[in-house]
């Protein structure tokens, strides 16, 4: 499934919740799904600066697909990365780096945001193409 | 004298609003408060019949501007018991206030200047770079688990090097309610000068400076239903007149010539510029506001709102409060496994606004091992059904998170 494919995924998902309340708690419940990070990889240099909580972002390479791993201590950042993870996990890093991660915006879900955290929403997404672009050009 | 809480409600036009479909519950008055249409009034007035500039001007305008003004700092003076308006300096606000005494002091090396663990960043930093400028070391009275601070342990830190002492009245961040007039007392018969941080008090305590024996005095107007921008710094006359000016500039001078400027009187010399006119008589008609529903009432009103909101969150599972009993303004809490960020993210979409976060005291935060609380705060014009909404939502909310 193309990445454009995965964000149309994830906003019909949500589609199906008209109410803050759903789309929260389907919001909570994909950060508690994503998969544990170890807290050996909680480093200082895995930490998306410029968050109210803490987030850290981890990625590798594994046959030229990138690998992300992320973690907060707030379950609703957790989940709000865990979306990005969803959309862009095994993919390559070209196709990371040309994708339009706008879909957080039809999402619905930035209007009911601090701006600190619709903040942080862009920061994570930032991160996720810088660490695409350095393990591109490894 | 009790007050009817929804006569007062009516005078704030903001809290009438609805947010995401819910009426405004609006818990963040430690942030700032929200303004009466007394004050609201005031500032239009100003600008609408005698907005002109003060001070120098021979025609009408100018004086109608310049007795307002004077006259605020008359209500100023009257609020704090002053011994004469003279001492009452309009600031921008606590944090201007602190700099400007942290600016006007000289140390050298071996002096300390002594502050507490429950300051607000604004209290700490100016402090932290007079000591860097002049050598001087900072020294901190630390606290107990319970948000107080260790008297024991401020006493053995005062001695003839403490220079100056300077703590908040009530924490922001715990509303712990300090021991103020026992404390400037111990540090005056060490010798230093003492500022007092009452940007927490000035809503919530009557403040006779001159019964409380401190050197300064620092508020804002905007935590007492003032605008943004306007605040005030006390200063004993016989200890200002003898510490230099600070900013150069208009107003703050007697005669300029190149060679050699002498400097105004109290308390011009430290206004230096154009001030803000209209903000200092709108704080005026804020303190006139108080003084109309009684400083003694409002406690009482939001003591009752305090106790109330304390015993609705200890009842749910896994809330601790921070912060001794006798509270005031400001009721601290965290919530085993949930995160303060998301708790407020979600009481907000049920238009219950609080803060959550470190509340620019980080160093507090670190003594208790915690990157911040949620805070409710509360003013005169909160009511019981808000604090029942606050717990309401953050019962829902938990139930979400967990
Ligand atoms: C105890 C305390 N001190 C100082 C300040 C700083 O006030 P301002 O930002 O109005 O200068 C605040 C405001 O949050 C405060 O609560």
């Amino acid at each position: 499934m193309s990445i454009a494919d995965k964000q149309q995924e994830v906003l019909e998902e949500l589609s199906f919740f008209p109410d803050w309340q759903e789309r929260y708690e389907y919001v909570i419940g994909l950060g508690r799904k994503l998969p544990p990070m170890a807290d050996a990889l909680k480093t200082a240099d895995r930490l998306i600066k410029g968050c109210q909580s803490q987030v850290w972002l981890d990625a590798t390479v594994e046959n030229g697909a990138v690998r992300f791993a992320a973690d907060s201590d707030s379950v609703i950042t957790k989940g709000m990365i865990a979306l990005f993870v969803r959309v862009l996990d095994g993919e390559t890093p070209d196709a990371i780096l040309s994708a339009d991660l706008s879909f957080i915006d039809r999402t619905g879900l930035k209007e009911h945001l601090a701006p600190t955290r619709a903040n942080a929403l862009n920061l994570m997404a930032t991160q996720m193409k810088q660490r695409a672009l350095e393990l591109g050009t490894a | 004298m009790a007050f009817d809480p929804t006569t007062v409600r009516a005078e704030f036009p903001i809290l009438a609003q609805s947010v995401n479909g819910r009426p405004l519950v609006y818990l963040d008055d430690a942030a700032t408060t929200e303004k009466p249409r007394a004050v609201l009034d005031a500032s239009r007035r100003y600008y609408e019949e005698i907005n002109a500039n003060i001070h120098r001007g021979t025609h009408h305008l100018a004086r109608a501007a310049t007795a307002a003004h004077e006259a605020a700092r008359e209500t100023v003076a009257r609020h704090l018991n002053a011994a004469e308006s003279a001492e009452v300096i309009f600031t921008a606000g606590t944090t201007d206030s602190i700099n400007l005494v942290a600016a006007i002091l000289t140390l050298a090396p071996g002096d300390e200047v002594l502050i507490s663990a429950l300051e607000h960043h604004s209290n700490i930093v100016p402090w932290q770079m007079l000591c860097e400028r002049s050598g001087a070391s900072l020294k901190v009275i630390p606290c107990h688990d319970d948000g107080t601070l260790d008297q024991n342990a401020f006493h053995a830190l005062l001695s003839e090097r403490t220079r100056l002492t300077a703590f908040t009245w009530i924490s922001n961040a715990f509303g712990t309610v300090n021991p103020v007039r026992e404390m400037i007392a111990a540090a005056k018969a060490a010798g230093s000068l003492v500022l007092v941080d009452a940007a927490q008090a000035i809503p919530h305590l009557a403040i006779d400076v001159q019964a409380l024996g401190a050197d300064f005095v620092a508020f804002s107007g905007h935590k007492v239903y003032a605008p943004t921008g306007i605040g005030v710094l006390w200063g004993k006359r016989a200890v200002l007149d003898a510490l230099p000016p600070w900013r150069g500039g208009g107003e703050m001078i007697k005669e300029v010539t190149f060679e050699k400027t002498t400097y105004n009187e109290l308390p011009f010399k430290y206004e230096a510029g154009t001030p803000n006119i209209e903000g200092a008589i709108a704080l005026a008609a804020a303190l006139d506001f108080v003084h109309g529903i009684g400083l003694e009432a409002i406690a009482v009103h939001e003591d009752k709102l305090i106790r109330r909101a304390a015993e609705g969150l200890s009842a749910l599972d896994g809330v601790h409060l921070f912060g001794p009993s006798g509270r005031a303004g400001a009721l601290s809490f965290g919530i085993r496994g949930v995160h303060h960020y998301d708790l407020g993210t979600l009481i907000d979409q049920m238009g219950v606004a609080v803060r959550t976060g470190h509340h620019c005291c980080q160093p507090l935060m670190a003594r208790f091992g915690i990157t911040g609380t949620t805070r409710a705060s509360f003013a005169v014009y909160n009511t019981e059904a808000e604090v029942d909404a606050l717990v309401a939502a953050v019962g829902k909310a938990v139930a979400m998170l967990r």
